[in-house]
């Protein structure tokens, strides 16, 4: 009796404020589910049921809707951060895998794995308007913060392509190591991260000049090197840390990226792909596809603090601050 | 996808954009040789015709499309010698144009090949013969073999089998010479991972087929001793798949059918396989076959080399294949790298079964003073290979 009393009353205080808490969300690709988190519970809340093979997933820049790749039914699903529920389909092209949103919040870049192509996509007219063929097996994507320069990185042409905004049309390629999984602009925009998979390294490049300027390496102590596979990572605002997922070497690497020496790594879940930061870049919140769950490091502590079931194959990590 | 825009147009101005880049011609050829099929039990499975070539095709592809930024132009030239044609003139013609070649045949007929005067200088991969002595006491500096051997093919299974505890086996070998050769490196990796073949039995083809299999195979087995797995050494596919289920001991069958430890199986997709299997459906209309692979994976490291060394030289070519520095993603999980004493392709290997991925090999615990990739297959202390040194 008195139980219920509480939860209906914490129901209705629930819904009387629709305020949502800082969140990160998963895509869980073996799933087609988002599972969603609350950062301060540290627990998933929601579970949304999505299209098939759900890879690349972020939020628009005003964090009012979701953007997902879905990918084996080829669409971007727009997802209302509110109601959790899908809006609408865009077209994106065939098996879109990830992509990234230009700073005018309305054209977003779409990898399709199996085209080649790059597409870029208009989420307020719906349409494709542009698609730019690159190298095989399409991946990594990213946009500078002029929205001048989008990056692909091409999986087994071993490339990145630098495409110019305006025109669509490739003005360089940099040759990268084997299989170039994500790529990330600073936040200055002077250089462009580049994590190649199989090559092993994380390659750092001049964004004036395309010259290298590092190939970040990483030995592990008691870990094959076989098992260190970069994937994805992240830049701190500020510029001085990358957090570089390494796959089945099963740790998060904390690297310098101004002198780009590897100061530790952090032990989370199996085959970790991807990750996300909380704004205020305290928190950092990985997948690990293999082991189906998410680890959440503290990054002022400098240890992981707790690992998070999610759903089968956890893939894309996206956060959102809460609602002021 | 319903729109298609600016594709032309794009295309032309990416070509133009590395156009300062002279351009290079890598021209590879593909030269097959036909062979007689032996009859099996079954017709259900008819071995495709262009096993092995469409993965060379898809390995085309794959470059010219990292080609046309780098104003590298491959190009495949593929042919098959008809049963009862001269091989050797084949090659002759070939090689007369061609410094570059993805053999599929036997092991006789490729080093018939290798050891042309034409071919001298030629960078030749091996897509199809596993023989040992190829890599071995018949190596030849101009041969590299991107199939794995019948050894390698046998460790990946032992590994798996001994990882699970699995060492009490039986054999049954078919009586072709394949069959003899691929159980040799089944008695041979029992004996390196400490499995033990308990018995083995020979399948003569003789036996009696006015009763029906389900009727012969558990007579056959009936007195095997215990055993956790049974092993097959069928390569035609001919009696193999027929043993599970039929035998005396609800027994695992494993080898040649069952699972099946290869260079590639259409079950694999992780590590990006899934793409590659993808591409190559559509280019084959069929699932990928471990030759396919090994032919794949030939054109792919010339590519992956041309791409580094921006020439089309052979012999450059190959000695970037057998240095530190080459590496190639090839959708196993590691990178694919050869061996610098006797030019085998070393690779982590599928253990399958015609439904399902078992295991992915080497498995973890096998280890290696500098590679694991070596504990499948003869490694360099072992080597009767002088040729590279």
């Amino acid at each position: 009796m008195i139980r219920n009393s509480v939860s209906t009353l914490a129901l209705t205080a629930f819904l009387a404020t629709p305020a949502i808490a800082q969140e990160v969300w998963v895509s869980n690709e073996r799933d087609a589910t988002i599972s969603v988190i609350d950062v301060t519970s540290m627990e998933v809340v929601e579970t949304i049921q999505v299209g098939a093979r759900p890879r690349g997933l972020m939020f628009s820049h005003d964090y009012k809707v979701a953007y997902l790749c879905a990918s084996d039914d080829s669409t971007i699903q727009v997802i209302d951060v509110e109601t959790r529920e899908i809006l609408h389909n865009l077209p994106s092209g065939e098996n879109p895998e990830t992509f990234a949103l230009h700073p005018d919040n309305r054209h977003i870049w779409i990898s399709n794995e199996d085209d080649n192509i790059t597409s870029v996509l208009d989420v307020e007219d719906r349409r494709i308007v542009a698609q730019i063929p690159v190298g095989v097996e399409p991946e990594g994507k990213a946009i500078n913060r002029a929205g001048t320069i989008a990056i692909t990185t091409s999986e087994t042409t071993n490339m990145a392509h630098w495409i110019d905004t305006e025109s669509f049309e490739i003005f360089h390629n940099s040759l990268v190591g084997s299989r170039p999984r994500h790529a990330e602009f600073t936040s200055d925009d002077a250089r462009l991260f580049v994590s190649a998979e199989i090559g092993g390294g994380l390659h750092v490049f001049d964004t004036e000049t395309f010259e290298e300027l590092a190939e970040i390496r990483f030995e592990i102590p008691d870990v094959h090197p076989h098992d260190v596979q970069p994937v994805g990572f992240k830049l701190t605002e500020d510029m001085s840390r990358v957090y570089v997922a390494l796959g089945p070497a099963n740790r998060i690497a904390v690297v310098d990226a101004q002198t780009y020496e590897v100061l530790g790594y952090h032990q989370v879940g199996r085959r970790v792909w991807h990750m996300a930061m909380s704004q205020d870049e305290t928190k950092l919140f990985t997948t690990n596809g293999v082991s189906g769950d998410v680890t959440i490091i503290d990054l002022v502590r400098g240890e992981p603090v707790k690992t998070v079931k999610v759903g089968r194959f956890p893939w894309g990590a996206a956060y959102r601050p809460a609602d002021s | 996808m319903t729109q298609t825009p600016l594709i032309t147009p794009t295309l032309l101005t990416s070509f133009l954009a590395t156009g300062a880049l002279a351009s290079i011609d890598v021209p590879i050829a593909y030269l097959e040789m036909e062979v007689e099929r032996p009859p099996v039990l079954t017709n259900l499975d008819p071995v495709p015709d262009d096993l092995g070539r469409m993965g060379a095709q898809l390995g085309l592809a794959d470059n010219a499309t990292t080609g046309g930024f780098m104003g590298h132009n491959y190009t495949l030239n593929d042919s098959v010698v008809p049963l009862g044609e001269d091989w050797l003139d084949a090659a002759r013609a070939v090689l007369a144009d061609h410094r570059i070649v993805v053999v599929n045949a036997p092991a006789d007929a490729l080093l018939a090949l290798a050891d042309l005067p034409e071919a001298e200088g030629a960078l030749i991969f091996n897509a199809r013969a596993e023989e040992e002595a190829l890599r071995e006491v018949d190596c030849r500096t101009n041969v590299l073999h991107t199939m794995p051997s019948y050894a390698m093919r046998a460790d990946a299974l032992m590994q798996f089998l001994v990882s699970r505890r699995w060492g009490d086996l039986v054999m049954i070998t078919g009586q072709r010479e394949a069959d003899m050769a691929f159980a040799q490196a089944l008695r041979d990796s029992a004996s390196k991972f400490g499995a033990r073949i308990r018995a083995e039995r020979e399948w003569d083809m003789s036996s009696d087929m006015r009763r029906n299999i389900g009727q012969e195979f558990p007579v056959f087995t009936q007195d095997f001793p215990s055993h956790h797995v049974m092993l097959v050494a069928d390569e035609a596919g001919d009696f193999g798949p027929f043993l599970e289920f039929n035998a005396w001991e609800p027994r695992p069958v494993a080898g040649s059918a069952g699972a099946r430890p290869d260079a590639w199986s259409d079950r694999v997709e992780a590590y990006g396989a899934a793409q590659l299997q993808l591409r190559f459906k559509r280019l084959a209309d069929r699932p990928m076959g471990a030759l396919d692979y090994a032919a794949w994976a030939a054109v792919r490291s010339v590519g992956e080399a041309v791409t580094r060394l921006n020439t089309a030289d052979a012999g450059d070519i190959r000695d970037y294949i057998l240095g530190d520095a080459f590496e190639l993603a090839a959708f196993k999980g590691a990178a694919i790298t050869y061996r610098d004493w006797n030019g085998q392709m070393r690779q982590p290997m599928p253990v399958a079964t015609r439904t399902a991925l078992v295991a992915m090999t080497p498995m973890p615990g096998f280890l290696h003073q500098s590679n694991t990739l070596d504990t499948l297959g003869r490694d360099r202390p072992e080597t009767a290979c002088t040729a590279f040194d």
